[in-house]
């Protein structure tokens, strides 16, 4: 996201999203979508549960050793004949592969759909060095086509209708294009199609990365990921270092939960599993593979609060169930991963400062500690963060005096009661047929669309006596 | 005949403030079924908002002199899930690093049940004569059903009530926007997801919107007063107790 983008405050950016008819429509249809299937999935899948505990505890145990699984995949990457880079920060990362295609003399690149490259903001990097990326997942390439970001980990163009995707196609591409997602496929499949053939390398993230065997897995559900890996002649894919896992029988598990997760699908369409580049007497795959892993802040959380958002596997279902994702879309969030859970992972890559703001963005309802894969208690750790924005006095010095002065209140019956008697001759003025409807100041913010009840004549506590 | 049940109440702050005939209607229903009441002076709130909001030093100083009011208290009811929840999932973390309070915190957490829990798990009731009538729909408060576990009970209560006629909530589980200081911080925000909520709520035809949580309560009471609705927003204990009167 730009930088002028995130210069508007997150409440204004939320507040145009929640304005926005087209979005509101694009929103509530794909969102409930996703919903309903992965809950039937799950309906079906009994043993769903615990592996999903499972997943879990693979999980936590491999974050607990990660130097030493991370260096037998790169033993094993290597021993396949693929090339092993480490990168410490998004910097970093960038430069192995500019220096790759500058090296190789690469002037297309086609990539199949990466968030660690959105991290890292790759495309805006290889434009500038002279390199053309082309982004062959479809909503990846609607995205592209209209100079946006992603606003959903799983369906990049979620925030677009078919109306709109269909003037996009019609205005970039030349011709006049019906609103039929069938039409649009095959007019983007035709363009990629010669993309694919073109390129000199091609990009891509990756799900997991298997230790004991070198695997790098891609699940995708439209066949451009494999044509991404084996088509140009160099294979770079990019991976944070948490989606190592240690063995073939754990990528088992993780398959299980995750498309059901994402897409209510038993398994994505295609699952790509890559072992090396092309051995001698193989008829296809890339000549080169180059593996880059990305540390950009996650081994600095290994012990720290947010340690849990690097279970993450990316599925999304955590924005679906998200009545303030459900409203705003991700673009609002103004980062690369929206959602609640992008919320962590914000604070996890830019730094707690980054989510003073987005660190609110979330009423605590829990949804989606419920539907999340592995289980990350995202409300909690939301809750962690204020903590760590409080003690770190990033939070708002209004709003500090604000809570201590709470917290006074609190402590003493008295005061409580005296506090309650003080509201009680303040709103005579604001009652309005019982109600209060227009308040001043901060609670304006509440009176601006609903009622509230006013003190009452007597709070419970003065009424007791009677009652006892 | 068993031992009288003694419980303590833990009236909350918004229950004392700004809805305490949801505290007397409890109070009603729950001395008709045989409980002998107290209510525990000096109790305030059980310092949820700070710690939702990350003030967990200020949110400790609340909670342990919560656990020292209700100590000797050997059921403590509450008619919200939240503060219920706070007191149960909460409480013996933001006190761990003092040993007595902690183990007090746990003592507490072990004797505090929501109203709906309570009724069912306490007593052992379902069944509850109101002269209540109306056809009423239920929503689910994300603590009660997410943190505690519990959807079946309110709903239990509700159906054993002869005049109630109960119609589900479509997305029901779905969180109406109030989220505590969430609903002051993004007002629109918050605002927009009510709207959807109480779309739904107006499609049941129902004459009444019950929860158990005094926070959504206010949030989906606020709306549908706003609106002019005709729905009123009211807590599971008025409906059991007979109506809205206080």
């Amino acid at each position: 996201m730009s930088d002028t983008a995130l210069r508007t405050p997150f409440p204004e950016r939320a507040g145009a999203a929640i304005k926005d008819a087209f979005l509101q429509e694009a929103l509530k249809i794909a969102t409930t979508k996703f919903i309903d299937l992965r809950r039937e999935s799950f309906a079906g899948f009994p043993q769903g549960e615990a592996l999903r505990d499972r997943a879990r505890a693979i999980k936590e145990a491999t974050l607990q050793r990660l130097d030493e699984h991370l260096e037998r995949l790169a033993d094993n990457v290597e021993r396949l004949g693929g090339t092993v880079h480490w990168a410490t920060t998004a910097d970093e990362a960038r430069e192995i592969v500019l220096r790759l295609a500058r090296d190789r003399g690469v002037r297309m690149a086609v990539k199949s759909k990466s968030m660690a490259t959105e991290e890292i903001d790759l495309n805006e990097a290889l434009e500038h060095a002279g390199v053309t990326p082309v982004e062959t997942d479809l909503g990846e390439y609607i995205i592209q086509l209209a100079h946006e970001k992603p606003s959903h980990i799983i369906a990049p163009a979620i925030h677009k209708t078919k109306g709109q995707v269909a003037e996009l196609f019609s205005r970039e591409l030349g011709g006049r294009f019906e609103a039929d997602p069938e039409v649009l496929t095959a007019v983007a499949r035709r363009v990629l199609r010669e993309k694919f053939l073109q390129a000199d390398m091609g990009i891509t993230g990756a799900n997991f990365a298997v230790a004991d065997t070198g695997t790098v897995v891609l699940v995708t559900n439209e066949g451009n990921g494999r044509m991404v890996t084996s088509l140009p002649r160099i294979h770079v894919a990019l991976m944070g270092i948490e989606k190592v896992i240690p063995t073939m029988s754990d990528l088992v598990v993780f398959l299980a939960i995750l498309a059901r997760s994402a897409t209510g699908q038993k398994l994505s369409s295609y699952t790509t599993l890559v072992r090396g580049p092309r051995r001698a007497g193989e008829l296809e795959g890339p000549e080169e593979l180059h593996l880059i892993l990305l540390d950009n802040g996650r081994s600095r959380q290994i012990a720290s609060t947010l340690r849990e958002a690097l279970y993450c596997l990316r599925c999304g279902a955590c924005l679906n169930v998200c009545p303030v994702y459900r409203q705003i879309g991700g673009h609002a969030y103004g980062h690369t991963y929206p959602g609640p859970i992008g919320i962590l992972l914000t604070a996890m890559l830019r730094g707690n400062e980054s989510v003073r703001e987005l660190a609110h963005a979330s009423s605590l309802c829990g949804a989606c500690k419920d539907v999340c894969p592995v289980r990350i208690d995202i409300p909690r750790m939301l809750i962690e963060l204020r903590e760590h924005l409080d003690r770190e006095k990033v939070a708002p010095w209004g709003e500090r005096v604000l809570f201590k002065a709470f917290r006074r209140l609190l402590m003493s019956e008295l005061a409580f009661r005296l506090a309650a008697r003080l509201g009680r001759m303040l709103q005579i003025p604001f009652v309005r047929e019982g109600r209060l409807r227009a308040l001043p100041l901060l609670l304006g913010r509440w009176t601006r669309t609903r009622d509230l009840p006013p003190v009452a004549t007597r709070t419970f506590r003065e009424r007791w006596k009677e009652l006892r | 005949m068993a031992a009288q049940v003694r419980a303590s109440l833990m009236i909350t702050c918004l229950g004392d403030v700004l809805f305490p005939e949801v505290g007397a209607a409890m109070v009603r229903v729950l001395r008709r079924l045989g409980v002998d009441l107290d209510f525990p002076d000096g109790q305030t709130c059980c310092g949820m908002p700070l710690f939702n909001s990350g003030y967990h030093h200020d949110a400790a100083l609340v909670a342990a002199r919560t656990v020292r009011l209700f100590e000797r208290s050997e059921h403590v009811v509450v008619p919200s899930g939240s503060c219920a929840w706070m007191v149960k999932a909460e409480y013996p973390g933001l006190l761990a690093h003092d040993p007595g309070l902690r183990a007090a915190a746990e003592s507490l957490a072990r004797r505090t049940r929501e109203l709906s829990q309570f009724i069912v798990e306490v007593l052992g009731v379902t069944r509850i004569e109101s002269p209540f009538v109306g056809k009423v729909t239920y929503h689910d408060s994300c603590h009660l059903l997410r943190g505690l576990g519990e959807s079946a009970s309110p709903r239990m209560l509700l159906r054993g009530v002869p005049g109630v006629e109960l119609v589900e909530l479509p997305g029901s589980d779905q969180c109406c926007g109030f989220g505590g200081s969430f609903s002051v911080r993004l007002p629109e925000v918050s605002t927009a997801i009510l709207d959807k909520k109480l779309g739904h709520v107006e499609a049941t035809g129902a004459h009444c919107l019950v929860a158990c949580d005094a926070g959504c309560l206010m949030q989906m009471g606020g709306g549908l007063s706003r609106r002019g609705s005709t729905v009123k927003a009211l807590h599971l204990a008025q409906v059991l107790a007979g109506g809205a009167e206080a």
